[in-house]
């Protein structure tokens, strides 16, 4: 291949890293060190590590992604492991990718519905004698329906993750006399953990940063990071602290890949 | 003992299979409602459709947002494209991995993170938000994906093919346009499907750099679910629905018909050695 054509393929590509890449990422560091006044100073770092309310608000959202990220995996990890012993398991595959082609909000959207006090959840807890409850604009509400949104984000990596597991591993373990718990517990679970894996950073890294869902399931009750960033630079216009709370998150995500060893490529994200 | 584990089984994956579909399920259940809510249903109707179609600031909406994700996968296919070959041609290992990590850097981004920065970009430069600044990001944030579905089809792709050609006198365009791009087509449709349904689907980055003027379907039904339940929107995500149900359709035929293309070759290949010997 010549140099010129190369230069050519490289052109058009080299500068969307530059605009789209390397300079958003670096100013947003630059405008975390900026006051509302156009200021340059450390300030925005020292009210976020001096006032608790900043420590409290990230320690609350890594809370509640922790909670999304290990309900979603109970509910997943079964679901991948029974989905790929079915027979035409790829159709059900695309069976459960299929719901994250609807718009993120109109899943919210619909609810707001459910959960709302003449909903249908609460026409069953009336039903079995519970009686109605406030679901909607509660901590619980916000949970139930990221890890509804989350769910398929994760059996994908673990279903492809069991998908390539050789069977005659499981049949090895059981001709050496294990059970189906042992098999599970010291083959299966292992040799997918890398699935796990991608799969808790395809999930835990979005839920700290889901907004929309805080405004309209939360009601304003569970503030992520991703909502405090969104306050600051749409309504108070405070955009040096929002680049401060985005690098934090930047450093959650970065410490989360490490953690979840190496970088895989995230599967088909709604982000 | 084993049927029974079974059944058991089955009984899980349906209700996994039914929560994830009910929510879908009841918008369009009450799309239909001719009372006002989503929670008592009340008769069949079709007004909450004829309203979506009598409302033509949501229709113009609608086209906007189809027009974004069009234009935004088109172009980002083929700067990916660009990018993926850029990358296969890189001889330096070091070099190569180093590209291929920047590339995923705004795959792992959070949105927020993204959206925020873009905002601080275009602010920073001058540029004013609305349409173009919207087209830009979706653009910027496709390239990734059609990079990572394309890659994999260029290092599929036999090496001795395009050394045949060069011997045979095929000078840069025709190395590309008849080896090349023919051999990598099947990547740079799922690329473009995929862009085009991330830019369906985006939300939190539009949100912050539309501006006041423009506005993408996923942030008019963010403004209007804030302000309650409206019909409408359910009339709208049941065609939504409908319309996802034709893409993956589409999608899934030109995956069909990837492979059957490849197993014909390989019959044919087959057929050519059973006649060589």
């Amino acid at each position: 291949m010549t140099k010129q054509s190369k230069l050519f393929y490289f052109i058009p590509y080299s500068l969307w890293l530059i605009f789209f890449v390397a300079a958003p990422l670096l100013l947003i560091f630059y405008q975390s060190f900026f006051t509302v006044e156009g200021l340059f100073t450390l300030a925005n770092y020292q009210t976020y590590f001096q006032s608790g309310t900043y420590l409290k608000m990230t320690l609350n959202s890594v809370w509640y992604a922790f909670l999304i990220t290990i309900l979603t995996l109970f509910i997943s990890y079964p679901t991948a492991y029974l989905l790929n012993k079915t027979k035409h398991k790829q159709l059900w595959l695309l069976l459960i990718i299929l719901p994250t082609w609807i718009n993120l909000l109109l899943k919210a959207y619909a609810f707001i519905g459910i959960f709302s006090i003449n909903g249908s959840v609460n026409d069953f807890l009336m039903f079995i004698g519970i009686g109605r409850q406030q679901i909607l604009f509660t901590d619980i509400s916000f949970l139930l329906v990221a890890t509804y949104i989350e769910i398929p984000f994760m059996i994908l990596p673990i279903f492809n993750a069991l998908e390539e597991l050789n069977p005659s591993y499981e049949q090895a373990s059981r001709d050496l006399g294990a059970n189906n718990i042992e098999t599970f517990r010291r083959v299966t679970f292992p040799l997918t953990l890398n699935g796990v894996k991608s799969g808790v950073q395809a999930v835990f890294i979005p839920s700290l940063s889901l907004f929309m869902l805080t405004r309209l399931i939360g009601g304003n009750r569970v503030i992520t990071l991703g909502t405090a960033i969104e306050q600051h630079f749409l309504v108070t216009q405070d955009w040096g602290m929002g680049s401060t709370i985005g690098v934090v998150l930047i450093v959650a995500m970065l410490i989360i890949m490490l953690l979840t060893g190496e970088k895989k490529k995230k599967e088909r994200r709604h982000k | 003992m084993k049927k029974k584990q079974l059944k058991w089984s089955n009984v899980y994956l349906i209700a996994v299979f039914i929560i994830l579909y009910a929510p879908i399920f009841y918008l369009i259940f009450y799309s239909f409602n001719a009372g006002g809510t989503m929670t008592r249903f009340e008769g069949f109707t079709w007004d909450n459709y004829l309203a979506v179609f009598e409302d033509t600031r949501l229709i113009t909406i609608v086209l906007n947002t189809l027009l974004i994700a069009l234009l935004s996968s088109l172009v980002a296919s083929t700067i990916g494209t660009f990018g993926a070959l850029a990358i296969y041609y890189t001889k330096k290992r070091q070099t190569r991995t180093t590209l291929l990590s920047l590339n995923n850097i705004l795959m792992v981004s959070p949105d927020v993170i993204i959206g925020a920065s873009f905002l601080i970009l275009f602010t920073f430069i001058g540029f004013s938000l609305g349409f173009a600044s919207v087209l830009l990001s979706h653009i910027a944030f496709s390239i990734p994906i059609v990079v990572l579905m394309v890659l994999p089809k260029l290092k599929e792709m036999n090496d001795t093919m395009i050394m045949a050609a060069r011997d045979l006198g095929a000078n840069n365009w025709q190395v590309l346009s008849k080896v090349i791009l023919p051999s990598i087509t099947p990547g740079i449709l799922a690329g473009f499907f995929m862009a085009f349904t991330y830019s369906l689907d985006d939300f939190a980055v539009t949100f912050f750099v539309t501006g006041n003027g423009f506005t993408t379907l996923a942030v008019e039904i963010y403004s209007r679910a804030r302000q309650g339940v409206s019909l409408e929107i359910n009339a709208l995500s049941a065609l939504m629905f409908l319309f996802s149900l034709l893409l993956v359709v589409g999608y899934y035929f030109i995956q069909q018909y990837n492979l059957s293309k490849k197993q014909k070759t390989k019959k044919r290949l087959l057929a050519e050695a059973v006649k060589i010997r």
